[in-house]
């Protein structure tokens, strides 16, 4: 194998497994849920990414054939991780009722989106049963 | 050279799973305890593709699939039940 390949690869595991430490050392650093949110979901996400790259390059290299599975998972991975993340502060904010109250004001008519039901759209108005079947 | 890397990066996300488990042991809410099992998914997956590596076989990449599929759809699942009190209303 190439020396050069060789040392791409290697420097991409190496560089996944620093990020995927970092975001677990970040997920047991730091002080709260909110604040321990933003490790696992950037710095290991970012590792596992790395390890995938790494993994394409070498079966690349070793066997010549470009495999599409690493890029699905990253592709997968890359687009669940926020979805995760929204879902685990928003269940948080949800089980701690004092949350609302520590909550900036938004300085619009309406308040925060996760507490506040939006305001009914004007055409909507004559179909008040909508909100009773989300 | 890879051997060496490979080494390293077994050692680094066998740390990171060992903190999430601390992690999911000790977490003071409950939403710590969803947000550890999901790093650990994900650290999980990094350890397949690494193993995968190791063994020059590209058997290991559906497991990988299936992993990051099953914990995506468990985490909502669960953050869904937490919030509504049901996963499928």
């Amino acid at each position: 194998m190439n020396l050069i390949v060789e040392f791409v690869i290697s420097t991409l595991i190496v560089l996944g497994g620093i990020f995927a430490l970092v975001g677990s050392w970040g997920l047991l650093r730091l002080p709260d849920l909110m604040a321990r949110l933003h490790a696992p979901t950037k710095a290991t996400t970012l590792g596992v990414g790395g390890a995938l790259i790494a993994s394409m390059l070498y079966f690349l290299a070793v066997e010549g054939t470009l495999s599409i599975h690493e890029i699905l998972i990253t592709a997968f991975l890359f687009l669940t991780a926020p979805i995760t993340a929204h879902f685990i502060a928003k269940a948080h904010l949800h089980g701690q009722p004092e949350s609302v109250r520590a909550l900036p004001p938004t300085g619009q008519s309406r308040g925060w989106s996760t507490f506040d039901t939006p305001p009914p759209e004007p055409a909507a108005e004559d179909s008040p049963a909508e909100d009773s079947q989300r | 050279m890879i051997e060496h890397a490979l080494v390293f990066g077994f050692a680094a996300v066998s740390l990171a799973l060992l903190m999430n488990l601390w992690r999911l042991v000790t977490g003071p809410t409950l939403m710590d305890r969803v947000l550890a099992a999901d790093t650990m998914v994900i650290n999980a997956i990094a350890l397949i593709i690494l193993f995968g590596i190791q063994m020059r076989t590209t058997v290991y990449f559906e497991a990988a699939l299936l992993f990051a599929m099953f914990g995506f759809i468990s985490t909502v699942a669960y953050c869904r039940f937490v919030l509504r009190g049901d996963i499928i209303e």
